[in-house]
């Protein structure tokens, strides 16, 4: 009988895999109480180590072309198509679900990247444009991307569900730092090698696994976090958060199952522009 | 200090990639066949008069075939394929041409004559893009702005030229399929090669069979395809000539057109240009791809009191451009695509000498193979010449002189063409100004021939009807919309 | 340089001011087509042998001993102790107390021909008085060097005193005399827009510079291809305008073979294939000479060298 190699479930700062500096894990059992691993328990120096990473990657991120990108979150559905199969295990054992529900959330969840993809180089297009001004001058208005956002995945659907929250973010070019789901933690770790993979620059997402009433409150009230999409939050702690943002007039927002551009310029800002016209 | 101290060894790309079959049939529901006329003809590689293939005459009985497969396409599969779907076939084609680039550079350079360097890091990397950015639109287009659920037209009727034959492939074929119409395309006379290459990639994708098909054959082809009774909507580009054609025939039959024609466009430098990007700009303007570009910038608009020095420039830089084998990775120039273009572009610079202009061409030395013709500057040039008039569709440069910016204005627009214009000066009031002045499709300010697939890209007056790329693209290919 | 500018502060602002812009999109773009040219066989191997003339071998570290300049001359001399088809490089750059070691010893190994070129001005930030500037020139040139490598005052050019820039360059081309040439270091990392690389280019050559540099080695981004390329249309255009050819000298972060031909593209493309000689070109670097020696070797022998067959110095 052959021996499995375990694997070890560790975070994801800046490209790298580390594990929690507080050097913490916690017992993951799967639907049926057995054992399946011990994932890294994040604790606020980790999240804080993981914002230093997302805003050094805002400026590259945020600059590159929206078509490079596109090319990017494309590549990453390419990864996942081909990694299907390690995804539609965990979710089957972790959310207890049919194998063909396993498989359609991920196939929807590869959709969604591919959705988001062709999203990138359309943004300004549809969300921006010229303003007539009364008098000599152009004036042209731009969505721009925020900064560094804070992603809390949702609890149930635990790839979807952080795909949804995730995808719109990067597309524009805001970088992220993903707090994943505390009872079904491993298709975001699974994502992260996905991520790894998929020539998405180090630090533009980051995804760290633990208790998210420890994390939460430092996500929220971190100054360097621009905003934060608490969909995959306790709506109980909703006011706690947002007063905690308000330091810095975080944009923080919750969101059902919609996919839309909305979510995209959510997290995004109007930035307009005069010239005069004229020899 | 010898002026051939550093003289580039030839560099060839290697023909290897390229697969070439002696002949060719058509691609007709997602499958190679033979035509049914037995008329073939040569598609030559222009710089050595080399036969590259042997390609099929289309005819009517064809062209029938290919527009019933679209039909039968558009009917049973793609009207009824969901739009997340049809949006990652798009995404595969354009990958698959990103995988296999080095292959469609190559057949590209021979089959058309321009420089591997160019089809290489221009044509082929943004016909791939043209494909990934429509790719995107396919399952977005309640956004676009066309209404919440904006319908396809059918099937569509393509007709593309031979100057950018895979780009405008691209052009043509990645926004028709997003919206959801199917295709029959008729590929130019003397550059079919890399749309039947194209046709591999269609298979490779896996697209329903129907949903893109390719008939080959020259301009009766063209003109059967435009007049066969069952299609929805006709796309062309080509010589405003042809288009007119079209226009003619397909009046009163319902059927819309967008008409991507020729034109005559005034690269404008004033005297607080950052000169040496503008003489780049000259440059690239008109002689990047051989000057066969609709929107080439064929005439130059000098402010009088920067000429001499500018010209000076300018004849030193064209001195600078090697012509040659179009594989050559150093090659800036290469040949003529046709002998009858070659016999075209001569006749106007005649007329450019015999009514006076003063010609200067770069010293060159020219194969003795093949069709050919120097870098070509006329100074002197005013409105009445031919050469400022005309469409050349060669290397040839019209150089006239204005004063002040209301008369370059006026100059820029004096033309029946309106397609593209360029601006070269520091001064951001003066390039908004002039931009709004001017009527063309499409302007440049401090740079030129610049494209790209979010970029809506057409013409005013007679260089067309509508626009490519972007998301005012997007309205050639859904019913109804403007 | 009287037809151009007349000695007044106001008449050499005004000529600054009024030389055309530099567009950046431009001239990265011309600089990057320009980066695609394919050097192959013959023309590579006339490229390298072309580039390890021009070569500036170059140490400026505050470590330097002796010991490593005269290792450093005796590479300069001689690249490849296996092939003595290699020429030797076209000068030995060091710190001003170290030029007496290099000439001596170059002298002593029959290196007669190979000049020493000393950094000066209080290289590389320039940010001391003018007396100190004058000595550090004096020593090095009173020890043997025949090129001064000075810095400009980049804070009084960012500040807009042009005038203190012009007469900065011109003393010490003065103390220069007909003893050492002269290179002008823009620091074009500091800088920070082609346009000031235009200007600054312009200044140091009507105040008497005999090269143009691009960098210390000290700052990053050195010699970028758009900068040297601003830098060559600028000595193309100042000999059209005065008769006079000035030379320019890229240095820092050109490490590779195929970066130094790009270099070398750039010339022929720009100035122009009279610039394509050590009189006129150099490139300052340390590292290259390796690479060019590797990139030589597999011309010669067909294969991919290694850095075994290769000496440090």
């Amino acid at each position: 009988m052959r021996i499995d190699v375990m694997k070890t479930y560790k975070l994801f700062i800046g490209g790298a895999f580390p594990r929690s500096e507080s050097g913490r894990s916690y017992e993951l059992k799967d639907k049926k109480g057995e054992f399946i691993a011990n994932p890294a328990l994040a604790s606020r120096k980790d999240l804080r180590d993981a914002v230093v990473a997302a805003k050094a990657a805002f400026s590259g991120w945020s600059h590159a072309t929206a078509y490079n990108r596109g090319q990017i979150l494309y590549r990453m559905a390419e990864m996942l198509e081909g990694r299907s199969a390690q995804f539609i295990s965990e979710i089957k054992a972790l959310e207890g679900v049919t194998e063909a529900a396993a498989r359609k959330q991920v196939q929807d969840s590869i959709d969604l990247w591919v959705w988001y993809a062709g999203w990138t180089d359309k943004i300004s297009t549809t969300a921006g444009g010229t303003n007539p001004i009364a008098g000599p001058y152009y004036n042209f208005t731009m969505p721009e991307p925020l900064g560094v956002i804070g992603v809390i995945a949702d609890e149930k659907e635990s790839l979807l569900g952080l795909t949804r929250g995730l995808a719109p973010v990067i597309a524009s070019g805001n970088t992220a730092v993903l707090i994943a789901s505390e009872v079904r933690p491993l298709p975001a770790i699974s994502l992260a090698e996905v991520i790894a993979t998929s020539d998405l620059p180090a630090g533009v997402v980051n995804i760290l696994t633990g208790s998210k009433s420890e994390l939460i409150p430092w996500l929220a009230s971190h100054m360097e976090v621009d905003g934060i999409d608490i969909s995959g939050a306790e709506k109980k702690s909703d006011v706690e958060i947002k007063k905690a943002g308000v330091e810095n007039l975080k944009r923080i927002h919750r969101f059902g199952k919609e996919e839309s551009l909305k979510r995209i310029l959510s997290f995004m800002e109007y930035k307009t522009v005069w010239h005069p016209i004229g020899i | 200090m010898s002026a051939d101290i550093f003289e580039y060894s030839p560099a060839p790309e290697s023909r290897a990639v390229v697969k070439l079959q002696n002949d060719y049939g058509h691609f007709i529901n997602g499958k190679w066949v033979a035509p049914l006329s037995k008329k073939k003809f040569a598609s030559i590689n222009p710089a050595t008069e080399e036969i590259l293939a042997k390609v099929s005459q289309g005819s009517a009985a064809d062209i029938d075939k290919a527009v019933k497969a679209a039909r039968i396409a558009y009917n049973k599969v793609w009207s009824k394929t969901k739009p997340r779907e049809r949006s990652k076939y798009l995404f595969r084609i354009a990958r698959l041409i990103q995988e296999r680039s080095r292959e469609f550079a190559v057949l590209e350079t021979l089959d058309n004559g321009k420089p591997i360097r160019e089809t290489r890091d221009v044509d082929i990397p943004l016909a791939a893009a043209h494909f990934f950015y429509h790719a995107g639109w396919a399952d977005k287009l309640e956004y676009a702005g066309y209404g919440e659920n904006p319908k396809a037209y059918g099937v569509v009727a393509q007709i593309i030229p031979w100057n950018f034959p895979l780009l405008m492939l691209a052009w043509k074929v990645a926004p028709a399929l997003a919206t959801g119409n199917t295709v029959v395309l008729k590929p130019a006379e003397t550059t079919p090669l890399t749309a039947l290459l194209f046709a591999e990639i269609c298979q490779q994708a896996e697209l329903p069979a129907g949903v893109v098909n390719i008939v080959t054959g020259d301009g009766q082809t063209g003109a059967d395809l435009v007049n066969h009774k069952d299609i929805d909507k006709v796309a062309f580009t080509g010589s405003t000539e042809v288009g007119k054609l079209i226009a003619n025939s397909i009046a009163g039959r319902g059927i819309p057109a967008t008409l991507e024609l020729g034109g005559k466009g005034a690269n404008i430098v004033f005297d607080d240009a950052p000169i040496d990007e503008a003489v780049e700009g000259i440059i690239n303007g008109i002689f990047f791809n051989q000057g066969h570009v609709c929107c080439a910038g064929s005439r130059l608009l000098l402010q009088e009191s920067i000429v001499d020095d500018f010209i000076n420039k300018l004849q030193s830089r064209m001195s600078k451009i090697r012509v040659g084998d179009p594989l050559d990775k150093n090659t800036d120039l290469g040949a003529i695509n046709s002998a009858a273009q070659l016999s075209k572009i001569r006749e106007l610079s005649d007329s450019g000498t015999k009514e006076g202009a003063n010609i200067w061409s770069a010293p060159c030395s020219l194969p003795s193979k093949g069709f050919w013709f120097p870098p070509t500057i006329f100074t002197g040039v005013t409105q009445a010449h031919r050469i400022a008039r005309e469409e050349i569709f060669g290397p040839v440069l019209s150089v006239l002189t204005f004063r002040t910016p209301q008369e370059a204005l006026e100059k820029a627009n004096n033309t029946p063409f309106g397609l593209s214009a360029g601006i070269w000066t520091d001064k951001g009031s003066k390039i908004l100004w002039a931009a709004q002045e001017l009527k063309a499709g499409v302007i440049w300010a401090n740079t030129f021939n610049k494209f790209d697939p979010a970029s809506p890209f057409g013409g005013y007056k007679e260089s067309g009807w509508g626009r490519e790329g972007g998301r005012h693209g997007l309205a050639a290919y859904i019913k109804g919309a403007k | 340089m009287s037809k151009l500018i007349d000695g007044s502060e106001s008449s050499l602002r005004a000529f600054l001011d009024n030389l055309p812009g530099v567009d950046k999109v431009g001239a990265e773009s011309r600089a990057a087509m320009l980066g695609t040219r394919s050097i192959k066989t013959k023309s590579k191997a006339r490229a390298i042998d072309l580039a390890i003339r021009m070569v500036d071998l170059t140490t400026l570290e505050g470590a330097d001993t002796p010991g490593k300049v005269r290792s450093l001359c005796a590479k300069a001399l001689r690249p490849d102790p296996t092939d003595p088809s290699v020429p030797h490089v076209g000068a030995i750059c060091v710190y001003n107390d170290m030029v007496k070691v290099a000439r001596d010893y170059l002298d002593s190994i029959g290196g007669n021909s190979i000049p020493v070129a000393a950094v000066s001005t209080a290289f590389p930030s320039g940010r001391a008085s003018m007396d100190v500037k004058l000595r550090d020139t004096k020593d090095a040139i009173d020890a043997g060097a025949a090129e001064i490598d000075m810095v400009i005052d980049r804070g009084a050019f960012l500040s807009g005193k042009f005038g203190l820039v012009f007469d900065e360059i011109e003393s010490i081309k003065e103390l220069c005399g007909d003893k050492a040439h002269l290179k002008v270091i823009l620091e074009t990392g500091e800088l920070a827009t082609y346009d000031n690389v235009r200007k600054a280019s312009y200044l140091a050559m009507l105040a008497g510079a005999d090269f143009i540099k691009t960098s210390t080695g000290k700052v990053t981004p050195a010699a970028t291809p758009p900068v040297v390329l601003v830098m060559l249309e600028a000595v193309r255009d100042f000999y059209a305008l005065t008769g006079k050819r000035i030379g320019v000298k890229p240095a820092g972060g050109i490490r590779t073979t195929k970066d130094a031909i790009k270099q070398l593209v750039l010339v022929n493309e720009t100035a122009g294939p009279d610039w394509l000689s050590p009189d006129l070109f150099r490139i300052g670097a340390s590292a290259l000479l390796n690479d060019l020696l590797l990139q030589r070797m597999k011309l010669r022998n067909g294969r991919y060298s290694s850095a075994n067959y290769v000496t440090v110095d």
